[in-house]
This record gives structure tokens, sequence and C-alpha cells, in this order.
């Protein structure tokens, strides 16, 4: 079995860093990143509010996911595990919310479709790092150094807050999408699918169809 | 709860390595790789072994002599109590939100929240408590099958929520799979559940029929050619599990459960004389669980076996 290639990147990553890497390559991360999903792209967004804090103050690498994290009686927090969540359901906010927080790398669960990353991703120099497993939460929450602050926690709660994370060997991650927005799940999709059909091979479709379905093995949920 | 959200449980552990030491994906290899590391760190760190805890929920085993000091209020009480406190102190992720107005107490309690489901046990003084903290989007399914639709039919439906979640990895494979078989179609969703979340691996249905169609469909959910996160490989299934209830003449409604590489599960024995025992096996269907018979006597349990 190959091992595959690994790189350590800084944040905020330029895009000269981002080039050298390929999908299917492991990463591991360095400074200063945030979390953002639904709740955030949505007040950000959809609700007008913008973003809660500067470049500077959060970064410009959003990680979708809300970490297991408390409050302390001292104001202080514990944060225990981290883990992504799907990705897939936050495209419709991705290209207002690359023009307002400057990001380049997004972090999270299962990536998003190659029409996504063409259409989004690609004019803004971004990449697409999916967490592994899923999920490392130990190992991740393992690699936060520090909770360097929480914005929006009132309006949205623990989950759904902007929590600014900095990490150290922060990992690992693998590449799913690259500059050019080439996609490691779906490469590996279109290898698996052809091989499919002789396992079906037998079966039956079910006598109750549901409204909509598609034999079509090639066909993703998302 | 605090042993479930961080300690793997030794059968998913041991299913998982027999996965990782066949595995031929470097990539699937990687991330099981990854996954065993993660539980190494979570024990020597006592976090979380995933950031997202899932839903915890309890099942109840109470035997028929068991009293319960201040009656079952008091027993739910405790374990919404327990809960909350767990919440913080793991800590555990605060998922439960009201499905309308997204409203969080930040302490996974709420309307029907925890889940507490309720069984019984024969000849015994203790009474069982197992949490289970499982992913709550992706890997599950139901489906009204008929009579018609045979084995094969069936099959089919375990293909198409094995392929159609393993994608991307949205189920967390390789994961313990429950298939529920008839019953109503709520029930249907509980056993299948029940099926993935508290039978142990390398357990097997009694019926030797349906255990036979469980050793098939692990072999047949691994020989797919999809591995972890959807990458090419081998390891999909730890197990599968099949559980039954009688259901309507016409039908034969059907579910599938996948319970992901953060199986996390633990089990507490009580006993009258307020001893505890932490097994790993909640031995949830008994044959008294499984029985066919209107009566449950000595008669009865021997004709079972």
């Amino acid at each position: 079995m190959s091992e595959l290639k690994t790189i350590h990147l800084n944040l905020p990553a330029r895009t000269e860093d981002l080039r050298q890497l390929e999908i299917g390559s492991v990463a591991y991360l360095a400074g200063r990143l945030f979390t953002a999903r639904e709740g955030v792209y949505q007040r950000a967004i959809a609700d007008g509010f913008g973003m809660p804090a500067g470049k500077d103050a959060l970064g410009i690498t959003n990680f979708h996911c809300s970490p297991a994290a408390s409050i302390n009686p001292d104001g202080s927090y514990t944060v225990g595990a981290v883990t992504a969540t799907a990705s897939f359901r936050f495209a419709q906010w991705l290209d207002g919310w690359f023009r307002l927080s400057g990001c380049n790398i997004i972090i999270g669960k299962g990536g998003m479709t190659s029409e996504t990353y063409r259409q989004s991703f690609v004019p803004n120099n971004a990449v697409y790092l999916t967490t592994v497993g899923y999920g490392t939460g130990a190992l991740l929450g393992r690699g936060i150094k520090r909770v360097a602050g929480v914005y929006w926690l009132e309006e949205l709660g623990l989950a759904q807050a902007v929590w600014v994370l900095e990490v150290e060997k922060f990992g690992p991650f693998l590449v799913e999408s690259d500059l050019a927005g080439n996609s490691l799940f779906e490469r590996e999709n279109a290898k698996i699918a052809p091989g499919l059909e002789r396992h079906y091979a037998g079966t039956k479709p079910a006598t109750l169809r549901r409204y909509g379905e598609t034999d079509d093995k090639t066909k993703e949920v998302i | 709860m605090a042993k479930a959200a961080i300690e793997i449980p030794d059968d998913y552990l041991d299913g998982l390595r027999r996965c990782a030491d066949t595995e031929k994906g470097d990539l699937s290899a990687f991330v099981i790789k990854a996954m065993l590391e993660n539980y190494e760190a979570a024990k020597e760190d006592r976090r979380a072994m995933c950031g997202d805890t899932g839903l915890p929920r309890w099942y109840v085993k109470i035997g028929n002599e068991a009293r319960i000091e201040g009656g079952p209020i008091a027993l739910e009480a405790a374990l919404r109590r327990a809960t909350a406190r767990a919440t913080t102190g793991v800590p555990l992720r605060p998922n439960r939100v009201h499905p309308l107005w997204r409203t969080d107490h930040n302490n996974n309690v709420g309307i029907n929240a925890p889940e507490i489901e309720y069984a019984f046990h024969p000849d015994a003084d203790w009474i069982e408590l197992t949490t289970v903290h499982k992913g709550g989007l992706f890997g599950t399914d139901y489906r009204m099958l008929f009579p018609g639709d045979g084995i094969e039919g069936i099959k089919r439906f375990y293909l198409d929520t094995l392929v159609g979640f393993g994608k991307r990895g949205l189920a967390c494979q390789p994961a313990i799979v429950g298939i529920g078989l008839g019953g109503s179609k709520d029930t249907s969703m509980v056993l299948g559940k029940q099926a993935s979340c508290l039978r142990i691996v390398g357990s097997r249905n009694p019926d030797p029929r349906i255990a036979a169609l469980e050793e098939e469909f692990k072999e047949l959910g691994n020989s797919i050619g999809m591995g972890a996160m959807g990458f090419v490989g081998s390891s999909m299934v730890i197990d599968c599990h099949i559980e039954v209830g009688y259901c309507h003449t016409g039908g034969m409604p059907m579910s599938v459960h996948m319970f992901c590489l953060s199986s996390r599960r633990a089990c507490a024995r009580i006993f009258a004389n307020g001893k505890a025992t932490f097994p790993t096996d909640p031995m949830w269907f008994t044959d008294y669980m499984r029985r066919e018979t209107i009566e449950w006597g000595r008669k009865a349990a021997e004709a079972a076996e």
C-alpha cells in the first residue's frame, strides 16, 4: 500500500501554498480558523448582518463544525472534540460567503459537488479539505491550542456560534478539491460505480416505487 | 454517558481491526488507521471520540422483580438529569433543538428528548440502563416492501441504502448495519435501530435462516468495492444484524440503520443491593423479547429453545 503525500499548511494560506494540494493528499493545519455553518450563513448573508469580525480576527479558513464545547463558570471554554458536519447542505450560500468572508479553505464532511467547486471555489482560489473517518474528533480536539474568541453565541447558541480557534498540527484532513475544482469523492465514485451492477444482478426493484426514484448507480443523494 | 462518548466498545473495535487487516484501498486504509489513533487519543485525553456526539438516548430494561424508588417518573427525571449533566461534563455537543424554532436548551434535553425505550426481563431484580449516542442524519432508511418483493427485494433496498449513504462516507462506515423487517412501520424502524445499536458484533439471530442472511449480507456489503468514506475498498460492514416482527399479511416493511465509526454504547446493570456491573453486551434481544407465544413461563421458554 502506498503512503499518502502529506502537507503541512500555515494559515492563512496563500494561493501558491494551495497550488501544492493534490486531491487525495493529507493535510495538517497550523494557525487560525473559525467555525461557521447554516446559522452563520443565514445571519451573515441572508439576514444581512455581514461578518461578525474582520479577517485578522477570524482568519480565512472556514470549518463546517460545531465543537463539543462548554462554557466554564469563569467564562473560559472547554473544547473536547470537534468533528465536521456534512457540507453539501451549504452550497446555496457559498457565492455570497466567499465574497463576504474572503475564505480560501473550507473544511467539512463529505465535500460538495465538482459543479459547486467549478462555480464557486475556483473563481475564489479556494479548496475544500475533508475531515477523515468520520470523525477524528479527539485527534482534532488535541490540535486546538486556544479558543481565540466566540461570536454570536447569544444569537445562535453554542452549536451554531462562530468559534475562532488557534490550532497546531490540526488534522488529518484529505484534500477533496484542488484549485482546478477536481473532486476526490467523485473520482472514487466513478471507479466504484461500474462494479456495482454485478452485485445488483438478480435483485428486484421494489413493487411500490418512490416518486422521482432513479436506478442510475452513478447518481448521488446529495 | 462519558464512557459511551469516549470509549469505543471492544466488539466494534475488534471488528474494525479485522476490516483493517484485509483493506487493500490505500485511502480507505488510511481512514481506518486515523480512526484507530483517534480512539486512543479519546481514551488518553478523556475527550469525546467524535465531535458530533449524536443524539444521546436511553434503553431501559427492567427486571420483573425490580422496584424503582420513586417509580418510573423518578427514573425518567434521573435519566434526563444525567443527560444534561453529561452534556456539560464530558462535554457533549448540545445537538438537541426544537425542529421548527431551533431553540437549544444546551443540555440535550427537550420535548420528547432524550428518547427512553423500555423492555422487561422475567425472573430478575435488576435494571439495565444502556445509553446510545448515535449520529442522527444519514445512513438510515425505511421502505414498504411487499411479500412478492421477496429476499431479492430486501437485498436491493439493502444495497441501495449502503451505496446511497456510503458515497462520500455519509454513513461514516464501516458500520454495524441493523435491519428491521416486519412489524408496523414504526416497529420496523425501532427494530432496525435496536439491531444496529444494541446487538454486539459477532452475535447472530437465533433463527438459523436469518443468521445465514446476516452472514450473506455482511459479505455482500463488503464486496461492492466501497470502503471507509466511500473510497475504493472493502470496509463497509462490520456486521449485519436482522431483527423481525410480525407484520400485516400484505406487507413487508423494512428499515436499514448504520451504527457508525463512532458506535457509542455503554451499559450498566444495577442490582437491588445497589451494586452495578458494566457489561459490553446489553443483551437486549433475549428469548423473552423474541417470544412468539401468548404466555411466558418455563414451558414457553423451553419451546423457544
